[in-house]
């Protein structure tokens, strides 16, 4: 029983640690996703958590200035401007009426602030190839270890 | 070719679905001849779907632009070494090609067992029929690769037309990387199929001691090492193609190739303890029925875009399915095991913390915790809205923290873990196994922090890696020299002999020194420095020792793209090294483009250029440059790892001046404990 005993809290132990980690984790992390018409109706803390969006390019709308390239995500009829300010380059899949998941935070004016983009060309191509990377058919700014 | 491949699909789903049928009949009949006919269906089956895959090769080799999967896959243009791996390019071809591989599989279990272990293989042979019937019936009904190009006609008929030119394979495929990572990968989701196969086959059967782990042994390794390099191989795609510098951003589908090499692995080292104890097997049934099921969903997560798609969730009808099978093979797992669980009853119990079995142990449960905060993080989106309403993903913190310290524990058990005897560890073992080591980990660890190095993991990371190096530099010195003192030979063809005679344990050990590179290697990325700028010919930048000198462009048409060419003269110490030539591509039959970064490898860092395309607002080139620290280790590692696996899975050499009284034949079964201990170089650890 005794040697029981030590293995149970050798084992809560390690597995309290590590869920504590990931609960870290989570919280620095997590990100809601939202349609553009969403982001309208939320309220208070909501509107300040981070976000991921999806939407299409809106042609014409791309407008590339210095620190950031601003441009408008369409979605369900809703128009929500956005300001990618990430150090990363834009994918080379984010064009005029390509499709965009776009994550960051809203701004008090409005805008929505990126900090990753990935985009996927409008659907000529078929998107997940052979096994693999999801990056494979859509760039992404998403940048790790 | 079209109308015959679908046929051979067709053909081989009727023959394994006489094979599972029948193979139900013939274990309640034990009749011979059925039991025969039904392992031939099994074989018809594989040579069907075989028939199938070459076809719709030749309908890439001969350009048919009919069917519409070559149409979206392949040009007239595109070279034939892509043209085989247009195969797997998309849905379809991916799904047909895990049939293929499953088939390589299922043929060679059913020819090897031929004649062998009669009371296992017709249950064997029903199971795996039945992970093919649900394949084949996706390849048939779901996700046929056959289909013609066609519209329907006003009068309610169809008109079949025929395509000039094909739209092309998508550009970031087009690299050697994803002409074999694919295949590997693929081999390892499907390899384990044969273990989850056996175990299920002799849970079922009640199939008498430990045969069914001998017999699997080979087939896992071979399965492990195949998801092994591939996922390796995947990340050395991403990281020498995607162009963002890194090598792994814990996305979906990389999570998913990872989920069952962390249950394979548990799965891998926590037999030993049924091997040699009789403990754990209830844990061994379910390690492997998870390790099946995770390769089934990380199937599912890569074909249905259900977590990374860019919308809500798949367009395909193809995740029903999958969740449909995997609700399968849940219910029949559970209800075998709740029907024969008295015959996994465990022969002996844990005798002490510090003990082999307990290192077993803590490695099993580590690799699960791992595996869950990964499976967890990865289907966090579905959860949560399933819970709360809303989707909430998580990112590469959630992951890094959580798997961080389990790589580092998983790390300091790969150097203890073999070392400790079985039941109990006496103090003085332990001084004498690990006395050396622990004191060259802590000197190496003051030294590098006295050399200037902060970041807490990577400094324990390279202590522990130079600790488990120093254990297992001492394991083959023992070895080695009992050898070299009785024959006439020096250290390292003692070292060398060594290893062939015990390979299980040997190759183990290699095993482990392959994962001991890729984890400096990893630990490396801390310490990874990048500059962007947007540069005009002549201009240069610095990062590290490096000065990046851009000279000027070019661009050169090639067969099926056009790419345009940086010219970066790389200097250091104001001495000119080299000319790197990072490129952008663009293909024009589907008018996208491709980065191809250029990469200096040393064994100290890679100096990593990107041409990231133009400024807006100058015209100017923008180059982007990373400076990533002992990264060629994780492919060396690599390497290391497929080295070590071959020489686990070969047969031991006979030796015939040393111990002939206790040496067992090569290919038998691990002799009994006894026999073991009798030995130096035996003691009990493999």
């Amino acid at each position: 029983m005794q040697k029981q005993a030590k293995f149970g809290v050798g084992i809560a132990v390690l597995v309290l640690s590590l869920g504590f980690l990931a609960w870290l984790g989570y919280g620095e992390s997590k990100t809601y996703y939202h349609t553009i018409a969403e982001l309208s109706a939320l309220q208070g803390a909501e509107r300040n958590h981070r976000m991921r969006l999806g939407g299409t390019v809106e042609p014409g709308s791309i407008r590339r200035l210095t620190g950031r390239v601003d441009f408008v995500l369409e979605g369900e009829g809703k128009q929500l401007p956005v300001s990618y300010v990430g150090a990363e380059p834009l994918p080379d899949t984010f064009v005029d009426k390509s499709q965009a998941l776009v994550e960051g935070r809203p701004a008090p004016d409005g805008r929505f602030v990126a900090e990753h983009v990935q985009a996927k060309c409008a659907s000529k191509y078929e998107t997940a190839p052979g096994a693999d990377k999801p990056g494979a058919s859509s760039g992404s700014t998403q940048n790790s270890m | 070719m079209d109308v015959f491949g679908s046929f051979a699909l067709l053909l081989a789903l009727v023959c394994a679905v006489y094979a599972f049928v029948g193979g139900i009949a013939a274990i309640y009949t034990r009749h011979p001849l059925l039991v025969k006919s039904t392992r031939q269906a099994g074989i018809a089956t594989c040579a069907l779907i075989f028939t199938a895959t070459f076809s719709l090769e030749y309908l890439f080799f001969s350009d048919n632009f009919s069917a519409a999967y070559v149409v979206s896959h392949s040009n007239r243009s595109l070279p034939t070494f892509y043209k085989v791996a247009a195969l797997w390019s998309g849905q379809e071809g991916s799904l047909l090609f895990w049939s293929f591989l499953l088939s390589v599989y299922v043929i060679s279990v059913l020819l090897v067992y031929r004649n062998k272990n009669g009371e296992l293989m017709p249950y064997v042979g029903v199971v795996l029929a039945g992970v093919q019937i649900f394949f084949l019936t996706l390849n048939n009904f779901v996700a046929s690769p056959f289909k013609s190009l066609g519209m329907q006609n006003p009068a309610g008929g169809f008109d079949f037309f025929t395509r000039i030119d094909g739209n092309g394979l998508n550009p970031l495929l087009q690299y050697p990387e994803m002409v074999i990572h694919p295949p590997n990968l693929y081999s390892g989701y499907t390899g384990f199929t044969i273990p989850f196969a056996f175990a299920l086959a002799a849970l079922l059967a009640r199939y008498p001691g430990e045969k069914w782990i001998h017999l699997t042994r080979k087939w896992t390794m071979i399965a492990w090492c195949f998801q092994t390099v591939g996922i390796l191989l995947g990340a050395h795609w991403a990281y020498a193609v995607l162009g963002w510098g890194g090598y792994w951003a814990w996305d979906p589908v990389e999570n998913a190739s990872l989920l069952p090499w962390l249950t394979g692995t548990a799965f891998l080292h926590s037999v030993m303890m049924q091997e040699k104890r009789g403990m754990m097997k209830v844990w061994n049934v379910w390690l492997v029925f998870t390790t099946f099921l995770l390769c089934i969903l990380g199937t599912f997560l890569t074909r249905s875009g259900v977590v990374s798609s860019v919308h809500a969730f798949a367009q395909s009808s193809i995740g029903s399915w999958f969740v449909g099978f995997m609700i399968v093979i849940v219910v029949v797992c559970f209800t075998a095991y709740v029907k024969n669980r008295d015959y996994l009853k465990s022969e002996n119990q844990l005798d002490s913390v510090v003990s082999r079995e307990s290192s077993f142990l803590f490695n099993n449960l580590i690799l699960l915790v791992s595996c869950i905060a990964v499976l967890s993080g990865t289907l966090f989106p579905v959860f949560s809205e399933w819970i709360s309403g809303s989707r909430i993903s998580v990112g590469t913190p959630f992951f890094n923290k959580v798997n961080i310290p389990i790589g580092l524990l998983l790390m300091f058990l790969t150097g203890i873990g073999p070392l400790l005897a079985w039941r109990k560890t006496s103090t003085d073992s332990l001084k004498r196994n690990f006395g050396w080591p622990l004191l060259v980990a802590l000197i190496s660890g003051a030294a590098l922090f006295a050399a200037g190095m902060r970041q807490f993991y990577s400094l324990v990371c390279f202590m522990l890696c130079i600790f488990v190096t120093a254990t297992i530099s001492m394991e083959f010195y023992r070895g080695a020299r009992v050898i070299k003192s009785r024959g006439n030979m020096n250290l390292f063809s003692a070292a060398y002999e060594l290893a062939w005679r015990n390979t299980r344990r040997y190759g183990g050990y290699i095993v482990h020194m392959g994962m001991v590179l890729i984890f400096i290697g990893l630990a490396g990325a801390a310490f990874n420095r990048d500059v962007q700028k947007d540069m005009q010919p002549g201009s240069t930048m610095q990062i590290g020792p490096y000065t990046l000198l851009l000279q000027s462009s070019d661009s050169k048409p090639e067969k099926n793209y056009s790419a345009e060419r940086m010219i970066v003269e790389v200097i250091k110490n104001n001495k000119p090294m080299m000319l790197l030539y990072p490129e952008r591509r663009f293909f024009t039959t589907n008018e996208q483009s491709g980065t191809m970064v250029a990469i200096y490898s040393t064994l100290l860092e890679d100096l990593y250029v990107v041409y990231a395309g133009q400024s807006p607002e100058t015209n100017a080139p923008v180059i982007h440059a990373y400076l990533n620290p002992l990264v060629k280790w994780i492919w060396l590692g690599g390497v290391i790892v497929v080295m070590g696996t071959i020489v686990a899975l070969m047969p031991n050499r006979r030796n015939v001046f040393v111990l002939s009284a206790v040496q067992q034949p090569a290919g038998a079964t691990p002799a009994a404990p006894a026999l073991q201990t009798s030995a130096t170089y035996r003691e009990g650890h493999d």
